[in-house]
């Protein structure tokens, strides 16, 4: 038995990358992962991975931080300590609308961000788990998982075909960065 | 693939004949992964000395409170003001060009985004410290936060625009940076990938994240993008929005007019544009970003120059006109004083400087020169500056008592603040261009297919296109000065 675990396939443009899973998934080898360079449209469909949920976060997010800085400055100009401005009413909505409104702002920027950080396992210090250093670069890398999907020489033809530059044998899932 | 192709009398985002992948990797990283050259040594020798300078001048500042400073009972603000809102103003520009432009698919955002995004950060760290320093001791700056405190609890006065100031521009920096970072990860990646190991691969692995390209990130990436790209778009108007609300809501006459969130916003834009070309136009020839920064980015900008410059023309003369038709003496006065009072000089060189000068960009030429559009540039800054100064230091120094009226003198420590707080902007930017992409790597590659020079030569050396437009696109390619036209002729 062979010590490969993971079959990369290496391409130099994204289009041959795309009829490389397109071959693979013909052929029913499932893929594991895809990493590119840029941001590739229709790979995600390709992959059956769903719209991101997002956009439904930042929105409460939103809703959060309008609700939060309203009910402070309710407290604090109306609950806690109204003041006489000229006899003006101490609940003046329409003077708290700027400050809600970057509220809502500031909470929707920062918790769709966190949000994506945390889906995605991003945060300061995390190990990369870097499969190819080129994947980063100039490289289009489909990743498949070795064990069982087999014989591995179909998978590299298949991969050759589509028109891999490369293709890698690894017997380590990552590269290591120590 | 035919759905990249793009129409060929579309003018190209990316020049030069053998773009890859790796080569526009290589091009944007050479002056992080190499040591800078004599041009960047010498930026950052004068721009670190100003920088010092500020420090010296802040410090003196702190040191014997805002009374060295040239202020006086009438005029409480004056050259600290302006540079606060000079600084929020250029700030605009960035914002415009990451988060507009994402929203109406403008693609040639795409390699002048990162720089003015850092530009925006940096100046909004300028205009922050110019508050912070007028408040002349600086831990007061707590004060402006809704934070229980020992006098019972006292909040904040909601009310004010100058809270809301507060929460604008602090929202705004910060919306900015996570914008900012959000983006730069996948190029951080790239230089954590491509770098030789030790503390260097080290601090870029930190700073990355643990990026890695998957499809999910990817997916999600261009999600939050969107999304912090859509709430950046209204926080941005509303920024300068309150900003002008500072004086706005004031009884001042001068400042009381319904005219200052539009007039402010386009001043902002302005000005911030012409911040970019200051800027860019000198990284693009010493970093070699020709190919990236190209000509049609050039004229595009110096369209949104003339654009948003006309507006705050026309602003200026419907402000004169509403104080001639509102019948208001004291409005009509300040008017007046300001265009022929004892600071004619300042009025007149905000107007030559934003509105009749700026209308040569009405010609090609000049909007495809570089040397005219940095002058202009230049021009720009210095006459919105000028704008700045105008509407605070003219509307306060003759109000309705004139017995108080008096005129403002700056004094070194006024002038110190503000030579110093452009080195403290250049000494940043200059460390940005050393440690971190200036060019949004990821983004500039989607342009590769499609967008290309290289791409549409192969489109006409394949004879698909029509030959009319071709002729049109050979035309275009005429202003380019990355492009050498002789090549085309065969073709």
């Amino acid at each position: 038995m062979s010590s490969t675990k993971y079959i990369l396939g290496l391409f130099e443009d994204p289009d041959e990358m795309m009829d490389g899973i397109h071959l693979l998934q013909q052929n029913s080898v499932p893929i594991y992962d895809v990493y590119t360079p840029m941001p590739i449209h229709g790979i995600e469909a390709k992959l059956g991975i769903k719209d991101s949920r997002i956009g439904y976060a930042a929105f409460m997010f939103g809703c959060l931080g309008g609700t939060v800085i309203f009910s402070i400055i309710y407290y604090a100009m109306v609950h806690d300590w109204p003041m006489d401005i000229g006899g003006k009413p101490a609940f003046a909505v329409p003077d708290y609308i700027p400050i809600t409104f970057e509220w809502t702002v500031l909470y929707t920027a920062f918790g769709s961000a966190f949000t994506f950080f945390f889906s995605t396992h991003l945060f300061p210090g995390r190990t990369p788990r870097v499969m190819d250093f080129r994947a980063t670069n100039d490289r289009f890398v489909i990743a498949i998982d070795a064990k069982g999907n087999t014989p591995h020489e179909d998978i590299t033809n298949l991969l050759k075909e589509a028109g891999a530059v490369e293709v890698k044998h690894n017997d380590r899932k990552y590269v290591s960065y120590e | 693939m035919s759905s990249h192709s793009e129409s060929i009398i579309r003018e190209p985002l990316i020049t030069g004949t053998n773009i890859t992948y790796a080569q526009i990797t290589e091009d944007v990283l050479r002056p992080v992964e190499k040591m800078p050259g004599k041009a960047w040594w010498i930026g950052f020798t004068v721009a670190s000395m100003g920088a010092t300078l500020w420090v010296f001048a802040v410090s003196y500042t702190f040191w014997y409170g805002i009374g060295s400073w040239g202020l006086n009972k009438t005029i409480g603000w004056a050259w600290d003001i302006t540079g606060f809102v000079w600084w929020v103003g250029i700030g605009h520009a960035g914002t415009l060009i990451s988060a507009i432009l994402l929203l109406f698919r403008q693609k040639w955002r795409n390699s002048i985004n990162r720089s003015a995004e850092a530009m925006t950060i940096f100046a909004v760290i300028c205009a922050a410290s110019y508050v912070v320093s007028h408040m002349g001791r600086p831990w007061m700056a707590l004060y402006t936060l809704p934070i229980p405190n020992q006098y019972g609890s006292l909040w904040v006065n909601f009310n004010s625009p100058l809270v809301w100031d507060v929460f604008a521009v602090s929202t705004y920096f910060s919306v900015s940076l996570v914008f900012w970072y959000t983006g730069l990860l996948p190029d951080i990646a790239t230089i954590r990938d491509r770098s030789k190991g030790g503390l260097h691969r080290k601090i870029y692995s930190i700073m990355s994240f643990g990026w890695t390209g998957s499809v999910k990130t990817w997916q999600r990436f261009e999600t939050v993008s969107l999304i912090l790209a859509g709430v950046a778009t209204p926080l941005v108007l509303s920024v300068h929005s309150i900003v002008s609300m500072d004086f706005a809501t004031s009884l001042e006459p001068g400042w009381h007019t319904t005219i200052f969130p539009p007039y402010f916003v386009a001043g902002a834009v302005f000005s911030g544009f012409a911040m970019v070309q200051t800027l860019l136009l000198i990284t693009r020839k010493v970093l070699g970003l020709e190919n990236y920064i190209t000509m049609f980015h050039i004229e595009a900008m110096n369209k949104i120059i003339i654009l948003t410059g006309s507006i705050v023309m026309v602003a200026y003369c419907t402000e004169f006109f509403i104080a001639y038709y509102s019948q208001v003496e004291y409005e009509q006065y300040a008017f007046l004083n300001r265009y022929f009072g004892p600071y004619w000089w300042a009025s007149w060189s905000m107007f030559c400087c934003n509105c009749v000068i700026p209308q040569v960009l009405w010609f090609k030429k000049v909007r495809r020169s570089i040397p005219a559009t940095w002058i202009l540039s230049i021009i720009i800054n210095i006459g919105m500056w000028f704008e700045r100064f105008v509407i605070i230091v003219t509307s306060l120094h003759r109000d309705y008592l004139p017995s108080s009226w008096a005129m403002f003198y700056p004094t070194w420590v006024d002038v110190s603040v503000f030579v110093g707080s452009l080195g403290v902007f250049f000494t940043l930017f200059l460390l940005f261009i050393r440690v971190l992409p200036s060019i949004a790597i990821a983004e500039v590659k989607l342009l590769v297919k499609g967008s290309s020079e290289q791409e549409k030569r192969k489109i006409l050396e394949a004879g698909h296109a029509d030959p009319a437009q071709a002729q049109f696109y050979k035309e275009a390619l005429r202003k380019f000065d990355s492009i050498d036209i002789t090549e085309y002729e065969k073709v």
